[in-house]
């Protein structure tokens, strides 16, 4: 998609902590439901982020404040695009097991990827797994 | 009677009634203590029959599903019943795409769910 199709764009580095990812979190959500986004779509936006940057903030950086993630996010109007970065050591997310196998269903935890793939339409993690890119299409998203 | 920050406790004959105060269940620090109240529920007060009434709810994680499994186990374990009620349609997408609706027994609202306990 060429850039003169986004309608808002923001870039942050935010430190390890749940308060500024809250804040950014927040921002992206007040974007989609003033350009008319409804309430499901926002929902799982919201869910879809909301597990990505306690990826990246708990599990990534492990609430280290002497390391950052970076939140790069464009919305055009049927299109929103959120990639976040987090300075871990990532992780292989091909390797994380089925939830919902009868094995894993009483786990506690261990759900964060699972949802993000059902509420987006791409998620895609790079070669390292220390950083995400979420994408809901509502073209093409049921 | 407990005094609790993150829920509103009620009880209606034997069955204890649960609301959450919070809109969205997300801040790792809430969700650790909404843990331990209702932990404590089971464990100190020895209730055996509980109704989480998700009404005020319109947001939930992954890391509060993982209180809630944790209470199912715990519950259980005294030889309880949990049951959960007035979830809100997105959030039960969530429970399905879990499969959790397998693991919770769910109820559409508070008057089928206390029919359900007796």
């Amino acid at each position: 998609m060429s850039d003169d199709r986004w309608i808002w764009q923001c870039n942050r580095m935010i430190p390890s902590d749940a308060v500024a990812g809250r804040r950014v979190l927040d921002t992206v959500l007040r974007q989609l439901e003033s350009h008319n986004w409804d309430r499901r779509d926002v929902f799982g936006v919201h869910l879809a982020m909301e597990e990505a940057l306690v990826n990246a903030i708990i599990h990534g950086n492990h609430l280290d404040p002497g390391k950052k993630v970076t939140v790069r996010c464009r919305i055009a109007p049927d299109l929103v695009r959120i990639e976040i970065t987090d300075q871990g050591e990532g992780f292989s997310s091909g390797k994380v097991p089925d939830p919902t196998s009868p094995n894993r269903l009483g786990s506690p935890s261990g759900r964060g990827v699972m949802l993000m793939k059902a509420f987006m339409s791409r998620v895609q993690f790079n070669a390292t797994g220390n950083s995400v890119t979420l994408e809901k299409d509502r073209r093409t998203s049921p | 009677m407990a005094e609790y920050r993150r829920l509103e406790v009620n009880e209606v004959g034997d069955v204890t009634v649960v609301r959450f105060r919070d809109q969205k269940i997300i801040e790792d620090i809430n969700i650790q203590e909404l843990g331990q109240e209702m932990f404590r529920l089971v464990e100190v007060e020895n209730r055996e029959k509980l109704l989480l009434n998700f009404s005020s709810v319109d947001f939930l994680s992954s890391a509060a599903l993982g209180k809630l499994i944790t209470l199912d186990k715990k519950v259980k374990a005294s030889g309880g019943v949990l049951k959960l009620s007035n979830i809100r349609p997105e959030i039960y997408e969530v429970f399905a795409i879990t499969k959790l609706n397998r693991l919770f027994d769910i109820k559409d609202d508070e008057a089928d769910a206390l029919a359900a306990f007796q």
